[in-house]
């Protein structure tokens, strides 16, 4: 680990304030962060410690909704009565991701800035645009299992690990932000997370010394909530490809559904054609297949990785059939 | 059983007398810079003190702000109970527990925890009765190199608290469910943070399951 300065925010605006100046990066759970420290992906020369920031509650909204506060560990999160009747698809989300340990220690903030599990990310010796912008891009020609085939460029394929950002973009949730001027704004999570394009290395909107202060959820849509994950091996894995669902139906007719999908793009996918065709349509094969054309439009695989798009549009149907059962 | 739960003891306290002292060797004798692979142009930061309540006890440590949790207990406390498996929070060997919840102690920085209450497995025992959990892995030989043992049992004790608190896991059927039964399928979900090379996992869900009937 490279050698950085500790420091421990007593206010959110002196932390914003703090976090300015260049090589800081500020620190809540850590599981991401110390562990990408050790292998010196990241080379922070400040770090502020935000975790006693009051940051960690978990509100009711005046609309119905709930606002998570930022440090809000991720445990914590899925087992609020709340989160679990009326948002199972976060709770189950939150549920399939990392490790009851990590989970204890991984906040809401962290959840959604952790960076991609990319190998070659994670490898210092090989290129990656991500980490070293203009070195190139050793998934390309390389083992590409785990990569995306939504979103990506010529520089980056890598995707965005999270489970629990899946489960918000269904939710349109919206993260809130204070700046280094202390001024606050709400970003829609749809807009939060970037596609690589020229430059894989900004992943987020987020300016420097900004800080994530919570994430809003709206009140629940109406509908059955489902998160299926399918990955390597029962738990503790992350995703090849899941799905987060919310579908309102009745005798054999779709309502209405919200479709968001991990494991396949820098960014919790999710296409509004696909819910357009699903809504008031049948809850049959072929509605199902409709809404999976139009979510994969424009996918590519890249060789190990071919087999993600039968794979989420197999996992899509098992999910719209498990929702619309009778 | 008596004879094997004294033998467990007398081992443990073997092991910890030598530690301290060989701790306080490298604390006072030792340069500093082999105690760790950094380069010397790294070792310029200023140590921070730390105050660490660790299984009932206060400690003050001056730390370079590098240290985890981990190293805080292995190297300045003598506290190798806490294994370093893969230093990277993905076998759960150097499981504690934070305020009465298990984390990977090797993910975390000592500072973070300045005046916060950690219990290790040298703390699990009350004096010389055995924490129930460290006496079912004993009657359920729930370990076999050993290794992962103490996070095993760590991670055991944060999950049962866990479970009596009503948390759910991703394998519970009902989210809305107040207090989700221990089924093996729970234990076996709720405990995948921690990996046995031996795969001595029918055994060692053999002992959570009877631990978890044990009152604490």
């Amino acid at each position: 680990m490279k050698a950085f300065t500790y420091e421990r925010a007593e206010t959110i605006t002196r932390a914003a304030a703090a976090a300015v100046k260049p090589g800081t990066k500020f620190i809540a759970g850590g599981t991401n962060l110390l562990d990408l420290m050790k292998l010196q992906v990241e080379t922070p020369s400040q770090l502020v410690d935000i975790n006693r920031l009051p940051l960690d509650k978990i509100e009711d909204t005046s609309d119905g909704g709930l606002r998570i506060g930022a440090t809000v560990r991720n445990s914590d999160l899925a087992a609020d009565p709340r989160v679990r009747r009326r948002y199972g698809v976060l709770s189950r989300a939150l549920l399939s991701g990392a490790s009851a340990q990590l989970r204890n220690k991984a906040t809401t903030g962290g959840n959604l800035l952790q960076r991609t599990r990319c190998y070659y990310f994670y490898d210092v010796t090989k290129p990656c645009n991500k980490r070293e912008p203009g070195s190139g891009c050793a998934a390309l020609g390389g083992f590409n299992r785990i990569h995306a085939v939504l979103g990506t460029s010529e520089l980056c394929i890598a995707t965005h690990p999270s489970d629990m950002a899946v489960a918000m973009r269904a939710l349109d949730a919206n993260v809130e932000t204070l700046d280094a001027e202390g001024k606050a704004r709400s970003i829609p999570i749809a807009d939060f997370h970037r596609f690589p394009a020229r430059t894989p290395q900004i992943e987020t909107m987020l300016k420097p010394g900004e800080i994530v202060t919570a994430v809003t959820l709206p009140p629940p849509p109406p509908g059955t909530q489902i998160y299926r994950k399918v990955r390597d091996r029962a738990s503790y894995a992350f995703a090849l490809v899941s799905v987060a669902a919310i579908v309102d139906a009745a005798g054999g007719r779709i309502r209405s559904a919200r479709l968001a999908f991990g494991g396949l793009a820098s960014k919790p996918w999710r296409v509004a054609q696909a819910e357009e065709r699903l809504a008031g349509a049948s809850a049959d094969a072929e509605a199902f297949d409709g809404a999976a054309n139009a979510v994969l439009d424009g996918a590519r695989g890249y060789g190990h990785n071919d087999f993600k798009v039968p794979l989420a549009r197999r996992t899509l149907r098992a999910v719209l059939t498990e929702a619309t059962r009778a | 059983m008596d004879n094997d739960d004294r033998r467990v003891r007398v081992t443990r306290r073997t092991v910890l007398e030598s530690g301290t002292a060989t701790a306080a060797l490298m604390l006072t004798g030792f340069p500093e810079v082999a105690l760790s692979a950094e380069p010397l142009s790294d070792k310029a930061v200023a140590p921070v003190a730390v105050d660490l309540q660790i299984n009932g006890q206060s400690h003050t440590l001056h730390l370079d702000p590098r240290t985890t949790l981990l190293d805080a207990l292995r190297e300045h406390l003598a506290l190798t109970g806490s294994k370093k498996g893969c230093d990277h929070g993905q076998c759960g060997a150097c499981t504690v527990l934070l305020d009465g919840r298990r984390i990977n102690s090797c993910l975390t920085l000592a500072v973070m925890h300045d005046g916060q209450s950690i219990t290790t497995i040298e703390g699990l025992a009350d004096g010389a009765t055995l924490h129930p959990l460290q006496a079912a892995f004993i009657a359920h030989d729930g370990c076999q190199c050993g290794y992962c043992t103490s996070g095993q049992i760590c991670s055991a004790a944060g999950m049962l608290g866990e479970s009596r608190a009503g948390m759910p896991s991703y394998v519970t059927a009902d989210l809305a469910e107040a207090r989700p039964e221990l089924t093996d399928a729970e234990i076996r979900e709720r405990m995948s943070g921690n990996i046995c090379r031996c795969a001595a996992y029918p055994n060692i869900v053999a002992a959570i399951r009877e631990a978890a009937g044990t009152p604490t």
